[in-house]
């Protein structure tokens, strides 16, 4: 097998994985919410929610309807061949899985029914993390995107400012992206790789906090606080608004403090895989790290 | 309580904010682009190719295929339905359904038009797309499909879609506005503890 079909085989397995399975860590912080939430309406919403991901486990289909817009990261090579098999992967996942088709034209809106267009899929390369590739897929819904907020604060806002940013854009979010969500936080950087800093964020498995003890300290700080605004799952009320913060940082320039908020829904699907150059392929929901 | 398509105005006045549901009969799904062009096409007085009078209008851009001559429903969960924010409380007005499935609510101009046109808003679990599949019997037909899979408005024959939540009633009550002023007291709360 040539290395673009190998590309190909090993994206559509991680996109029918994520799409139909959520990661353990997912699955267990949905079974803890169930379990601090005292009120039916919200009960309800989180027993629908592990009922529905039972179900599409076992019938092979896709948990959620809005299949999202595919991102990938990949570390490692950068070559024409890697391009390519996550393209031609994209396009046979859409039609095999099958995916909803949801990218569209900006302007005109037409859909070119491949989940393929201008920009899309959306890969992000990074640095090689060893003699392997890693390719991770992330679909994102429009429910939760929309609700992504940048705001490049004074210095002099502090953890307070970063603070007030995080709680207003889940509190202006409301029940819209599908809480209980996973909030990822981008700090510092720029304006484009702050909001990049956030969307890695919402790929780390829960119960994993920061390295950073400081940055650690803030996620727990900023997980209990939305979880005591009350909006509860699907909006509806309840104890249970985020599954998790994740922070990640980068160093900024001195007169700027970006803080960018991506949110996940509760739908938080993953997968990751690691090829190596004899052709063997690894797969992970939950990361390698 | 089991509600069947069509509804009357005395059906859905009898829901109060907080009722568990389920819903049977059929529906129509209708996102932004459906509501636009049933929307565009009223206002110049052309008839639309269905009748969403006393019927269920479901937020939802569905995964279907091909199935034969047909089609089958493989994920149907509701969409963010304050995106069609501005345009329902005219949709409602013209088009007269009794009840819109979708998921984290609408504002005020729809919570008037429920109450005036005897409407209600059911709250479904959002990405709950495979328990919505199982109360889908089946696909009566399709139209305006040049506007994608996800755009188009399929209609649905159910068959106990839920379980559904009375979110906003022909009283002008919204559990959505309940919660939101819970929440922005807390808010107010945590923001002078910071």
């Amino acid at each position: 097998m040539d290395r673009a079909e190998l590309v190909e085989e090993t994206v559509v397995r991680l996109m029918r994985t994520a799409v139909t399975t959520l990661p353990e860590d997912v699955i267990a912080g949905l079974h803890k919410a169930l379990q601090l939430e005292t009120e039916e309406v919200a009960r309800v919403q989180l027993r629908t929610i592990i009922d529905n991901v039972e179900k599409a486990e076992s019938a092979d289909v896709p948990m959620c309807q809005d299949t999202g817009v595919p991102i990938f990261f990949v570390s490692g090579e950068c070559s024409h061949e890697i391009e390519e098999g996550i393209m031609n992967g994209v396009a046979r996942a859409t039609k095999e899985i099958p995916l909803r088709p949801n990218v569209v034209d900006p302007i005109s809106r037409h859909n070119t029914g491949t989940n393929i267009g201008a920009g899309m899929p959306n890969i992000h390369y990074e640095q090689a993390k060893g003699d392997f590739v890693e390719i991770t897929f992330m679909p994102k819904g429009a429910g939760s995107e929309n609700m992504s907020v940048l705001r490049m604060l004074n210095p002099t806002s502090g953890t307070k400012g970063i603070k007030e940013t995080v709680i207003d854009a889940v509190v202006s979010a409301g029940g819209r992206p599908c809480p209980p969500s996973i909030v990822g936080v981008g700090i510092g950087g720029t304006a484009d790789s702050a909001m990049l800093l956030a969307k890695k964020a919402i790929i780390r498995p829960l119960g994993r906090s920061s390295d950073d003890p400081d940055v650690a300290k803030l996620e727990r700080e900023l997980k209990e606080m939305l979880n005591a605004t009350g909006i509860g799952p699907m909006g509806l009320g309840g104890r249970t608004t985020t599954l998790g913060v994740m922070i990640e940082k980068a160093d900024c320039h001195t007169a700027s403090l970006p803080v960018a908020v991506n949110i996940q829904c509760w739908a938080a699907r993953r997968a990751s895989a690691r090829i190596y150059p004899d052709d063997r392929v690894r797969f992970r929901t939950e990361g390698f790290q | 309580m089991r509600l069947v398509t069509p509804l009357s105005d005395k059906d859905v006045r009898s829901l109060r904010v907080g009722d568990g549901a389920t819903l049977s009969g059929r529906a129509f799904t209708a996102r932004d682009e459906a509501h636009m062009r049933a929307l565009d096409m009223s206002r110049r007085g052309e008839p639309l190719p269905f009748e969403l009078k006393d019927m269920a209008v479901y937020h939802c851009g569905p995964i279907v295929e091909k199935d034969g001559e047909g089609w089958k429903v493989v994920a149907a969960g509701p969409t963010t339905s304050s995106r069609m924010n501005d345009l329902e409380p005219e949709f409602i007005e013209r088009f007269r359904p009794r009840a819109i499935i979708g998921k984290g609510g609408m504002s005020a101009g729809t919570i008037g038009a429920c109450k005036r046109f005897g409407c209600v808003y059911l709250a479904f679990t959002g990405g709950a797309a495979v328990v919505a599949a199982k109360g889908i019997r089946g696909v009566a037909g399709v139209h305006w499909l040049d506007l994608g899979m996800p755009e188009a408005v399929w209609e649905l024959e159910l068959d106990d879609l839920g379980p559904l939540i009375v979110a906003i009633d022909t009283e002008g009550r919204s559990m959505y506005d309940d919660v939101g002023k819970r929440v922005d007291a807390n808010v107010k709360r945590l923001k002078e503890s910071l």
